[in-house]
């Protein structure tokens, strides 16, 4: 499945580079990567905007704060980064339909989006429940915290699961 | 200061997620169907260069370094779902940003179920915080806080062991 044509950088060499951005990241502003929470102050800042009544009886915004933080400014950058980074190098592509997908479910554009919807909405219970999805959790590995490691070996268990379930028989 | 740091490291992290192919479906399905682990090299890697610098500053007194809540309910029921909504979307609510910035569609959509996952665990979160999130606090536990060793009988033997498996990994031609 190693596409010889699908240039991309060395992963070992792009996730050791990513280990020591999170380093610098932790020694100047003391703050590890995490994703999933940023959803959540994103979501309150909306709700206080918009419904200011129904905001104030949300008690788990007592627990996260509705403004402006670090990991919201990370995943914006993230969206950046991605962006800057396939511009650059002329890999910029719209696309609604993975590859795989189409090889097993064909080209019916609301089918994957609604898949992905739900994926993502499972995905995110999971990932508050669990304290944090694989960026939160790869942090919590880094500093050696069973949570981050059991998190992990969940998310890879059931995640084969569901995926060879999905694609089971191969592609049609 | 504070948000500008934020945005630089994302930034950062965002470009290079994209450079290593790790943030597109193909390759995160690709890594649950165990055809294609690109995103296991990735992620692996990050952590083990991650843990020797972390815990390092954490020797010289920069920084102090500890473990993360375990509560079993929350960690084993939310790493299940995770898991098996991550099969769906083929994205994570993190690097799914720079799937998107890059041009793939689908993602919007999945990060919008994001959202809504977000909405529903916001007002669920009472409930959660009465049942799963009890069911077996152990506390903040670390590896070598569990098995009473110094940090680095834990990060050396795990830098040589993920080293062996990425060698088997490579040999396989995964």
């Amino acid at each position: 499945m190693n596409n010889k044509n699908d240039k991309g950088w060395n992963p070992y060499v792009a996730g050791a580079l990513s280990g020591l951005v999170l380093i610098l990241s932790v020694a100047v502003s003391g703050n590890y990567f995490g994703s999933s929470t940023s959803f959540i102050v994103l979501l309150g800042m909306l709700e206080k905007a918009l419904i200011p009544e129904r905001f104030a009886q949300v008690e788990y915004f007592n627990i996260v704060k509705a403004a402006l933080s670090w990991q919201v400014m990370f995943v914006l950058g993230i969206l950046l980064g991605g962006f800057i980074a396939s511009k650059m190098f002329g890999d910029f592509k719209l696309q609604s339909i993975p590859d795989l997908w189409k090889s097993k479910f064909g080209t019916s554009k609301p089918k994957r989006y609604l898949v992905a919807f739900i994926g993502g909405t499972i995905s995110m219970l999971g990932a508050r429940l669990a304290g944090g999805c694989p960026s939160g959790q790869m942090s919590a590995s880094i500093l050696l915290s069973v949570s981050g490691f059991v998190s992990m070996i969940m998310f890879f268990i059931l995640g084969i699961i569901v995926a060879k379930l999905i694609y089971r028989g191969g592609a049609r | 200061m504070t948000l500008v740091y934020g945005l630089i490291a994302g930034i950062l992290f965002g470009f290079l997620l994209q450079r290593a192919r790790v943030i597109r479906y193909d390759k995160q399905v690709g890594a649950l169907l165990l055809k294609d682990l690109t995103i296991v090299k990735f992620m692996f890697t990050a952590i083990l260069v991650g843990m020797v610098g972390i815990y390092l500053l954490a020797d010289l007194g920069i920084i102090s370094a500890g473990g993360r809540s375990l509560v079993l309910g929350g960690t084993l029921i939310g790493g299940g779902l995770f898991g098996a909504g991550w099969a769906l979307i083929g994205y994570c609510p993190g690097t799914g940003w720079a799937a998107l910035g890059e041009g793939r569609v689908d993602a919007l959509f999945g990060l919008l179920g994001v959202f809504a996952g977000g909405i529903i665990y916001s007002e669920a979160y009472p409930f959660f915080a009465k049942t799963v999130l009890t069911w077996g606090d152990l506390g903040n536990p670390t590896i070598p806080e569990a098995l009473g060793v110094n940090h680095w009988f834990v990060i050396v033997p795990m830098v040589i062991g993920v080293s062996l498996l990425f060698k088997l990994i490579e040999k396989l031609g995964l």
